[in-house]
């Protein structure tokens, strides 16, 4: 994993260095330059450097910045955390609501709502959607601020307001997603042989659906929201752009421009970790939810 | 997975082609009867016929669209829509109209190249690894794993960065994306496939590996793929959007509609119709390629109903 990060990285073209000093430079200060960031070395030295010091969690420094690429993401952390967490909660919010009702009256006119609302928060790009609630809020009825970030505990009223928009934008579309996996994994749960035992045994409704539908509809809730939460804390690169937000994508946006290696390699090897992390997460509270897994 | 009997070595393919004649063929593709369930479901029907015009519309672009895409008529600038400029005009005076008609050239093009891309490589990756098994699938789904760990939009990024913007780019990029996708939905129904009685029949009189693939198994594992083809399609044509959005895609002054919005972003607070107009085209154009991809699924392959609901995104 780590070498197809580190050769990926190598293929874009440009020369670091040339970008980094601008046009007016003498040699002596790029050759010091470029001694000093390791890249005159052979391809396979730099790899085993780079690979060697990132086990001890040192991704090295940024070209562009000077600063450490750990600190650097360390910056950005905090914001794309915030987003991506808000963003789950109000996909949670919109999607196990309106899933389980859609589940519980198939075909009804509640059912078929939801579907075509789901269907187009699926299709709605959300730099668009981003740009039209930005014009509503922001510019018509002057509510909400159009971007930026601030710490929770600098402005607390300003960091919700601020939050408030993109969470939305990014919420409505993992929501819509989960809301089809809420729909059908529900269905199925209720079609179940056991659900028809615990009815034809008289439990009421409330505890057959808690108990017998609902923990089974679960599992696949769980995944799904694993593989969003994968996604958002991927960096909504667009969404960041558009609101301004001093996330990991916009992170990894700048470093592709600006050729930062080193940037560049932090933030997606990062990625891929998070990835793994929330993969294992998700196996591992799958045993705790379904006992019959454990054996 | 554990147990699959390796296929035995491959024979010639004229040695075994006259002996393989007489036995059964494999089902044909009952795409006559697919189409005429597909009718029946007003949704997927009406989605089809949106795609079917949007099609026509970029093949015929130059003479659909009212003026050019790259009319510049200062006098025109930054116009409300009207009877003459329907979508408006944007701050150089070019009709909006023409430019979404045009930009639907650009992003179904787009489209359809990432997908035919990703659809040739990933089924055959998941082909070979579904009907080989072993170390072949292990190989070749380890390396989709790492390419499917990577965030999309950012690998297209970092692959835009080797090769350089434009539009060809962007529809490698975006293959790139989407051929593990492919890989994984066309190994697990070639999986389903593999062990069938008429497999294993047509294997025991002899046939190749070659015929087999391509007469018995491709042709009964394809329906889910052609439904992975159809929502596909709908995430590409977002992502070539995103990423001519973020400078990275289609380049000025061609029109995409990804471009545009962001060129009218700018303007969002004079001019509502410079990034409103693309945007509808292209939620429009995602929409359909949904709706047609859920009726397909609908009609093609029910089972997997729960397993794809919003694969991609």
């Amino acid at each position: 994993m780590s070498v197809v990060v580190f050769a990926l990285v190598q293929l874009v073209p440009g020369d670091p260095i040339r970008l980094a000093l601008g046009t007016r430079f003498d040699q002596e200060t790029y050759d010091a330059l470029l001694a000093r960031s390791g890249l005159d070395q052979p391809l396979v030295q730099q790899y085993l450097t780079w690979a060697g010091r990132a086990v001890t969690g040192d991704l090295g420094v940024s070209f562009r910045s000077g600063e450490t690429v750990t600190s650097l993401i360390a910056e950005r952390l905090p914001a794309t955390l915030t987003l991506a967490l808000a963003s789950i909660l109000v996909a949670l919010l919109i999607a196990v609501p309106l899933g389980t009702i859609s589940a519980l009256r198939p075909r009804s006119l509640v059912d078929r709502v939801a579907t075509v609302l789901s269907q187009i928060g699926i299709s709605v790009p959300e730099f668009w959607m981003a740009i039209v609630l930005i014009l509503v809020f922001a510019g018509t009825l002057g509510w909400l601020p159009s971007g930026g970030y601030v710490g929770l505990t600098e402005d607390p009223a300003g960091w919700a307001q601020r939050l408030l928009l993109p969470a939305v934008v990014t919420g409505v579309v993992s929501g819509s997603v989960i809301t089809r996996f809420v729909r059908s994994s529900v269905l199925e749960a209720l079609g179940a042989d056991h659900v028809r035992t615990a009815q034809a045994k008289g439990l009421p409704r409330r505890q057959v659906f808690t108990w017998h539908v609902l923990r089974n509809a679960l599992l696949p809730l769980v995944t799904v929201t694993g593989v969003q939460l994968a996604y958002l804390l991927s960096g909504v690169v667009v969404v960041e752009i558009v609101f301004s937000w001093p996330g990991l994508g916009q992170l990894a946006l700048q470093a592709v421009q600006a050729r930062d290696y080193p940037v560049l390699q932090g933030a997606i090897l990062l990625f891929a970790v998070t990835f793994l992390v929330i993969n294992l997460v998700v196996d591992l509270l799958y045993t705790a939810i379904d006992p019959r897994i454990r054996r | 997975m554990t147990g699959a009997p390796l296929p035995e070595p491959a024979a010639s393919p004229t040695a075994t082609d006259a002996g393989v004649r007489s036995t059964q063929r494999a089902p044909r593709p009952r795409w006559r009867e697919t189409l005429g369930l597909l009718a029946r479901n007003p949704t997927a029907a009406i989605a089809a016929a949106v795609l079917v015009l949007l099609v026509l519309m970029a093949v015929f672009d130059e003479t659909v669209a009212p003026d050019g895409p790259n009319e510049i008529s200062v006098d025109d600038r930054l116009q409300a829509p009207s009877w003459a400029h329907p979508f408006g005009t944007d701050d150089l005076g070019r009709d909006i109209l023409s430019r979404v008609v045009l930009g639907a050239g650009v992003s179904l093009r787009v489209g359809f190249l990432a997908v035919a891309f990703a659809l040739v490589v990933g089924a055959l990756v998941g082909l070979l690894a579904g009907f080989y098994g072993r170390w072949v699938d292990d190989v070749l789904m380890r390396f989709m794993d790492v390419l499917f760990a990577f965030p999309a939009v950012l690998l297209a990024i970092a692959v835009l960065a080797v090769r350089g913007p434009g539009a060809g780019n962007t529809a490698l990029a975006i293959g790139i994306v989407y051929v593990p996708v492919f890989a994984r939905v066309t190994r697990a129904s070639v999986l389903g496939v593999r062990e069938e009685v008429y497999v294993r029949a047509s294997r025991s009189v002899g046939a190749s590996d070659w015929r087999l693939l391509t007469r018995h198994v491709l042709p009964n594992a394809a329906p889910p793929i052609i439904v992975q083809t159809s929502i596909s399609l709908a995430f590409a044509v977002l992502a070539e959007a995103a990423l001519s959005f973020l400078g990275l895609g289609t380049q000025p002054p061609n029109p995409s509609w990804g471009l545009m919005l962001a060129e009218g972003r700018g303007f969002i607070d004079i001019a509502w119709w410079l990034a409103f107009f693309p945007g509808m085209a292209i939620f429009l154009t995602v929409l359909c390629f949904n709706l047609l991809g859920d009726g397909l699924r609908d009609v093609l392959d029910p089972r997997q109903r729960t397993l794809m609901a919003g694969g991609g995104r």
